[in-house]
C-alpha cells in the first residue's frame, strides 16, 4: 500500500468515527467551548461587524470562532460568534443589540450554558455611542454630557439623539468602531 | 359653527401651560399652543406702543456666544417694554467661557441672578442640555444650524397677520435649508397647519433628512431646484441666504447664486397678493427694488419679533392672567 493509499484510508476512517460519534463537519466546524460567551442567531452577514464592535481585531488572545450562514429555523440563515475566556458585560451586550436585534448571548462555563438572554434594544440608549453630527453639544470635550439617542426603529436601526435630533442608522454606529 | 372650532381649540390651552416652561425647539408645542401664544402676541400690540410694568422686577439673561444684532435686540427691547431688566453678554470673549468655563456652569452660575436664560450658541443641542442645567426657563435664540424656535413663531404671526390665516397657504422656503436653523423651525410650525411646502434649494443645500421626514410626516412637501416653476402656485415665500462658504467648489456657487436671487423680473410671474419674508440679515438674495412692492413685507417681521417675544416672556414669566 503506497503512501496516498494510507491517507486515503486514514481519512475514510475518522469520518466514519465522526458519523458514529453523531458529529457532522459541521459540528465540526464550530466546537464546543470551555469558557466564554456565545453569540447566536446574529442576523445573517454581521458576524464581522459583532466581531468589530467587540473590539476583536486578532491581537487579543482567546480563540474565537466565526459561523457564518448557518441554517436556522427562526431566521433562515444566521451567523454565531464564539468568543473564548470573555465573557460579555451589559454594554456590549447594548451594543451587539444595536446590530443584531435577535442575537442572543450564552454565556458558558465549563462547557455548559450557564446564562443565556436575548439581546434587547432599550428604548433609550446612553453613552454606548456618540452622535455623528460633529456641532451636536453631547460631541463636547468640555461639557459634562452623556450622549442619549432614543430608539425609532431596530430593523433598519433608527437613532435619533436627544440633543440634536441627528439622525443614525446602522453605518453610522459601524463607523464608530 | 365649524370656523369656532379652532377658536375653542385655542381657549382649551390656558397661559399656565408656559409658566416656567423652556423654549427649546418647535416640535415641543402643540398647534393650539402656538395658536394661544399667537393669540396673547396680537394683545401685545398696543403694549409695544407704549409700555407696561408687568415684569417689573424680573431680570432676563441673554447669553449670546455667537454674533447677534435683530434677535439679542428684540429680547431685550420685548423685555424693557413689559418693565422687566436684562443683563448678559453678547460674544464669548466678554465672558468666563474665555477662561474655560464650560455652558453647564455657565447657566448654574446666571440662574442665580435672572428669572430666565435667553441662549444663543454655536452648538447643536445646545439649549437642550442648557435647559437640564438650568432652574430657571430657557429660551433657545438659536442652537448652531439646528433651530431658532422664537423666529418661527414670529414668521406665522407675520403670515397670520399678513394673510389672516396659515391654514390652506402654499409656502415656499428658500436658499439654504441645510444650515438654516430659522428654516428648520419654521418647517416644523408649518407642518402644524395645514400648508403645503415647496423646498427650493441647491442639491447640496437641501434640508435636513430629519426635518425632512418628520415634516413630510405631516404635510405635503415637495423640494424643487428652481423658485420659478412653483411661483404662480405660492401664497408665502420665505427667503433665505445661499452661503458660499457652504459650497466646497466656487464654481459651483457662482453657478447656483443667480437661481435664488429674487428681484422684479422673477416677481413678474408671481401671484399679485404673494407676500415676501426673510428672516434677516439680508445681503442679495432679495434685490433693494423689491423693498417697495407690496410683496416685501420683512421688515414687518421685525416689529412681529417684538410682540412675539414681549408674549413669551410675559406668558413664561406668569404675567399673563388666564
Amino acid at each position: 500500500m503506497n503512501a496516498e493509499s494510507w491517507e486515503t484510508l486514514f481519512m475514510r476512517i475518522l469520518q466514519n468515527i465522526c458519523l458514529v460519534l453523531g458529529m457532522s463537519r459541521r459540528t465540526l466546524r464550530v466546537s464546543k467551548i470551555r469558557d466564554g460567551t456565545v453569540i447566536d442567531h446574529i442576523t445573517s452577514g454581521h458576524a464581522l461587524n459583532v466581531i468589530k464592535i467587540l473590539g476583536i481585531n486578532g491581537r487579543s488572545n482567546g480563540i474565537v470562532t466565526i459561523a457564518m450562514n448557518v441554517p436556522s429555523q427562526k431566521l433562515g440563515v444566521k451567523d454565531i460568534v464564539k468568543v473564548e475566556g470573555r465573557e460579555l458585560n451589559p454594554e456590549e451586550v447594548n451594543r451587539i443589540a444595536l446590530i443584531a436585534p435577535h442575537a442572543t448571548i450564552n454565556i458558558i462555563r465549563n462547557f455548559k450554558v450557564v446564562e443565556k438572554q436575548r439581546v434587547k434594544l432599550p428604548s433609550i440608549i446612553q453613552g454606548t455611542i456618540k452622535c455623528t453630527n460633529p456641532p451636536c453639544i453631547s460631541n463636547s470635550e468640555n461639557e459634562p454630557v452623556k450622549p442619549i439617542f432614543y430608539v425609532e426603529g431596530e430593523e433598519p436601526l433608527r437613532l435619533r439623539c436627544h440633543y440634536c435630533g441627528h439622525i443614525m442608522g446602522k453605518e453610522d454606529v459601524l463607523k464608530q468602531y | 359653527m365649524s370656523y369656532l372650532l379652532p377658536l375653542m381649540v385655542c381657549f382649551m390651552v390656558s397661559a399656565s401651560v408656559f409658566i416656567g416652561r423652556d423654549v427649546i425647539s418647535v416640535k415641543d408645542f402643540t398647534r393650539e399652543e402656538v395658536d394661544y401664544l399667537l393669540r396673547i402676541a396680537s394683545e401685545m400690540e398696543p403694549l409695544a406702543e407704549s409700555s407696561s410694568d408687568i415684569l417689573k422686577g424680573k431680570i432676563m439673561a441673554t447669553l449670546f456666544f455667537e454674533p447677534s444684532t435683530r434677535t439679542k435686540l428684540s429680547f431685550e427691547a420685548a423685555m424693557y417694554k413689559l418693565g422687566g431688566l436684562v443683563i448678559g453678554f453678547s460674544e464669548p470673549e466678554a465672558s468666563s467661557m474665555k477662561k474655560g468655563e464650560n455652558l453647564a456652569d455657565t447657566v448654574r452660575v446666571v440662574e442665580k441672578y435672572a428669572d430666565m436664560i435667553v441662549l444663543r450658541h454655536p452648538a447643536e443641542g445646545a439649549a437642550r442640555f442648557a435647559a437640564e442645567y438650568a432652574k430657571v426657563p430657557v429660551i433657545n435664540a438659536g442652537s448652531g444650524a439646528e433651530e431658532h424656535p422664537t423666529q418661527a413663531f414670529l414668521d406665522l404671526y407675520t403670515i397670520m397677520k399678513e394673510k389672516g390665516r396659515i391654514d390652506g397657504l402654499k409656502i415656499a422656503l428658500m436658499g439654504d435649508l441645510r444650515y438654516g436653523r430659522t428654516v428648520h423651525s419654521l418647517a416644523y410650525a408649518l407642518s402644524l397647519y395645514k400648508t403645503k411646502l415647496f423646498l427650493v434649494s441647491p442639491e447640496l443645500l437641501r434640508i435636513r433628512r430629519e426635518v425632512l421626514e418628520d415634516v413630510n410626516a405631516r404635510i405635503e412637501v415637495s423640494e424643487h431646484s428652481n423658485i420659478e416653476e412653483i411661483l404662480p402656485e405660492i401664497d408665502v415665500l420665505y427667503v433665505t441666504r445661499i452661503q458660499k462658504e457652504r459650497f466646497p467648489d466656487l464654481a459651483e456657487y457662482t453657478k447656483v447664486r443667480g437661481s435664488y436671487v429674487i428681484d422684479l423680473n422673477v416677481l413678474r410671474r408671481a401671484r399679485s397678493d404673494l407676500i415676501i419674508l426673510h428672516p434677516l440679515p439680508r445681503v442679495d438674495e432679495i434685490a433693494s427694488e423689491v423693498d417697495s412692492t407690496p410683496f416685501a413685507r420683512y421688515f414687518q417681521q421685525v416689529k412681529n419679533g417684538l410682540v412675539v417675544r414681549m408674549a413669551l416672556l410675559a406668558l413664561i414669566l406668569g404675567a399673563v392672567k388666564e
